[in-house]
């Protein structure tokens, strides 16, 4: 919904046909594997459809013959830029199901390396957002911030992407000694580089021009849609699961949902970049307040859940994921189903992209920040 | 003192003894073209690279440094690359408008290159009607994107081809006017007469405000019309894969690629001509020593430098800023910066009728 007017061409004099244009699977703005069909008059988007597959895993199966421990290590793959915090789904579901008490020590680690990865993958969407408007700088920008995260997950665990840190009952390994100092210098370094972002994207008057006003999504329709996460909240969408539903070591954290109204691009956009203040703010309320103790409960070699159903669902860096475990009692679930938060924010971009140019959709894509591996699964 | 003027007649006169008229127009028109050729290859070399280590200090990164000494060498492979690639002949394209249109747009900037004077008698051809004819000949590039556009039978390719040509043709009156005010003052077309004007001081100093605000005014219009970032929409390659060179590839697609430095290169060249006195070197008011000092840099030191600063501002741009929308670039133009420019171009007469200017 641009709100520049497009003055219609005279039909009668200027016969003007629709056609159709394949956006992708190999297409630099889709971020992956993403294959999106348009219906485009001119420029002028009429209808997208979003064709997607390109990359299923079918890992929902696979969670099918693997035990608790090992799906673990699956959701790393789904959304690799939040995978602490699939992980830690899978073990809060096993966890609450098995009534394992998870020590103290391991929440507070567990939420802090969450909010890390939450600000990491900001970070790096932060960057594309202005590499798909043209600004190709800034992906260098968020990368050099980023790459402190990945250092400290690196020292921590070993790993700096997929790094399967939690394991049901804790943490895999207890932290480094460095870690506490480490992550306070990068809280230190990222407050002074956060206003960067604003001076060198946010206040531009070229990226207020396209994203202020564009792709408006209704409250009423991100609840109908399932839009979640910061996208979700930019249309005034009350859905922190942080907030609602808290788990882990948020109820003892103090911070804000970020709610914006205007429910336009740069409302999205902004939400994501107040969300890395809301991030840092319970990095610091947390960081010295790790307690002593174990880090791991203690827990039988082979995990079987009791039969039943089991749903936790935890706040990712895109929005609401949920795990839906059904057991028949054995070591390995009878039926596991991801709610992926990707999935139907990326439905909703036919909603919110027609009438708009090219240029824009590729802007609302990157507001609705799309990972195609967790689309896909 | 450093004027080729006298070396250059010598030449011709003793080409014109031994081999006639014709014969030693023949062989200058030849080595004047095999220069400008070599020119063109090597300054497209040189600004790629350039490009690369600019765009990489403002990125927090290091740019290409290990091929020669500090990465120089780099582009030479590159173009070595791209001659040895396998040139795709496309089935359901054109195919004669689809090889054509690469040579357009070199010939327009090239021919284009021909008209900078890079120092006191050191340019290809000087008319009286100089300027006019940079903007005639710099639009023919448009012809070859379109035809790029149009002949690869690629949507992509087409959108780019058709942003391209509503683009250009709607820069080209910024490029025009804004050139047309600093005409008022300059009082002649002609390139080296446009220089000679600016002996007691360069035009941007001497012209007031109106010089200035012609001179960004003038900048915008022409990265726009050059097709270069914020402006860079015909190639915008996070909606367009590659616009209107989608389908190009090895040395077509490095003809696009140097046309556009090259062009990158002109537009400045230019810019220096009118706002910044050309090879003319800086000197202040009556500071003699310090004039006479600047007076011993070589003309054609003094043009690469400026030429290098405006090159330098180009590159900031395209480095800071996000890319517009292809409907708030048509009306940045026609909304902003043309008005901006008819009122630039009366408030320029008026100042040079009361002969206001210094």
């Amino acid at each position: 919904m641009s709100e520049v007017a497009v003055s219609e061409p005279n039909v009668e004099m200027l016969p003007t046909q629709e056609y159709f244009i394949n956006m992708g699977p190999q297409h630099p703005s889709t971020h992956g594997v993403l294959r999106l069909v348009l219906t485009i008059d001119g420029e002028i988007i009429k209808k997208v459809e979003p064709h997607i597959g390109f990359i299923h895993r079918s890992i929902e199966k696979m969670c099918e013959k693997d035990s608790y421990r090992q799906i673990v290590h699956l959701t790393d793959r789904m959304d690799y830029l939040s995978c602490h915090i699939n992980n830690e789904a899978v073990c809060l579901a096993v966890e609450n199901a098995l009534q394992i008490e998870v020590p103290e020590r391991a929440k507070v680690i567990r939420a802090i390396i969450a909010e890390l990865t939450r600000l990491a993958s900001h970070q790096l969407w932060w960057g594309v957002m202005g590499m798909d408007l043209g600004a190709i700088t800034t992906f260098l920008y968020g990368f050099r911030d980023r790459e402190m995260i990945n250092d400290i997950f690196e020292e921590t665990c070993g790993a700096r992407l997929t790094m399967n840190y939690n394991v049901p009952g804790g943490l895999m390994f207890d932290i480094h000694p460095n870690f506490r100092k480490r992550t306070k210098d990068f809280c230190a370094h990222f407050r002074t580089k956060l206003p960067e972002y604003d001076t060198l994207l946010s206040n531009n008057p070229i990226f207020r021009s396209r994203t202020e006003g564009i792709g408006y999504l209704s409250k009423e329709d991100a609840i109908a849609y399932g839009v979640t996460g910061p996208s979700g909240r930019g249309s005034g969408f009350e859905c922190d699961v942080r907030k609602h539903h808290p788990y882990g070591a948020y109820p003892q954290v103090n911070f804000k949902e970020i709610l914006m109204t205007e429910g336009d691009s740069f409302a999205r956009y902004k939400a994501r970049i107040l969300e890395m203040w809301e991030s840092l703010s319970i990095i610091e309320q947390l960081i010295d307040n790790i307690p002593e103790g174990e880090f791991q409960a203690p827990t039988k070699q082979v995990l079987k859940l009791p039969k039943g159903e089991f749903y936790q669902r935890v706040e990712t860096a895109r929005g609401d994921f949920g795990v839906y475990i059904i057991s028949d009692g054995n070591k390995s679930p009878y039926r596991l189903k991801f709610r992926s938060p990707g999935f139907s924010n990326l439905f909703v971009l036919d909603k919110i992209a027609r009438g708009a140019k090219i240029a824009d959709l590729v802007a609302m894509m990157s507001t609705l920040d799309l990972v195609m591996p967790d689309i896909d699964r | 003192m450093y004027d080729f003027t006298p070396y250059l007649e010598s030449i011709r006169s003793y080409l014109e003894t031994h081999l006639g008229h014709w014969g030693a127009n023949f062989l200058i028109w030849t080595l004047v073209a095999v220069i400008f050729l070599a020119i063109y290859a090597v300054l497209g070399l040189v600004l790629v690279y350039v490009e690369r280590r600019i765009c990489a200090f403002f990125q927090l990164r290091l740019g290409p440094n290990r091929v020669g000494w500090a990465g120089t060498l780099q582009t030479v492979a590159d173009a070595i690359k791209l001659l040895l690639k396998e040139p795709v002949t496309l089935r359901k394209a054109d195919k004669l408008l689809y090889n054509l249109a690469p040579f357009i747009i070199s010939l327009a900037a090239v021919t284009v290159l021909g008209m900078v004077p890079f120092a006191r008698g050191l340019h290809a051809f000087d008319i009286n009607i100089g300027l006019l004819f940079i903007i005639a000949i710099s639009s023919i590039g448009v012809v070859g994107i379109l035809l790029a556009g149009w002949s690869s039978n690629n949507k992509y390719a087409l959108i780019g081809a058709m942003r391209s040509g509503a683009q250009i043709v709607s820069y080209e009156l910024s490029v025009g006017l804004s050139l047309l005010t600093m005409v008022l003052l300059t009082g002649t077309l002609q390139l080296s007469g446009i220089i000679e004007s600016q002996a007691t001081g360069w035009w941007i100093f001497r012209g007031h405000f109106p010089a200035v605000a012609a001179f960004f005014l003038y900048l915008t219009a022409s990265i726009a019309e050059i097709n270069r970032g914020p402006f860079d929409l015909p190639e915008a390659e996070s909606e367009l894969t590659a616009g209107f060179h989608t389908e190009y590839s090895g040395l077509k697609f490095a003809f696009f690629f140097l046309a556009e430095f090259v062009n990158m290169f002109t537009v400045a060249a230019i810019a220096t001509t009118v706002f910044f006195g050309g090879w003319m070197p800086f000197h202040i008011g009556n500071w003699e020593a310090f004039n006479h000092i600047m007076d011993f840099v070589p003309p054609l030191i003094w043009f690469l430098l400026k030429v290098s600063a405006v090159i330098f501002l180009m590159m900031w741009f395209k480095w800071t800023f996000p890319r517009l929308r292809i409907d708030q670039l048509l009306q940045l133009e026609w909304k902003y910066l043309m008005p901006l420019n008819l009122l630039n171009l009366i408030i320029m007469a008026i100042l040079v009728y009361l002969g206001w200017h210094f």
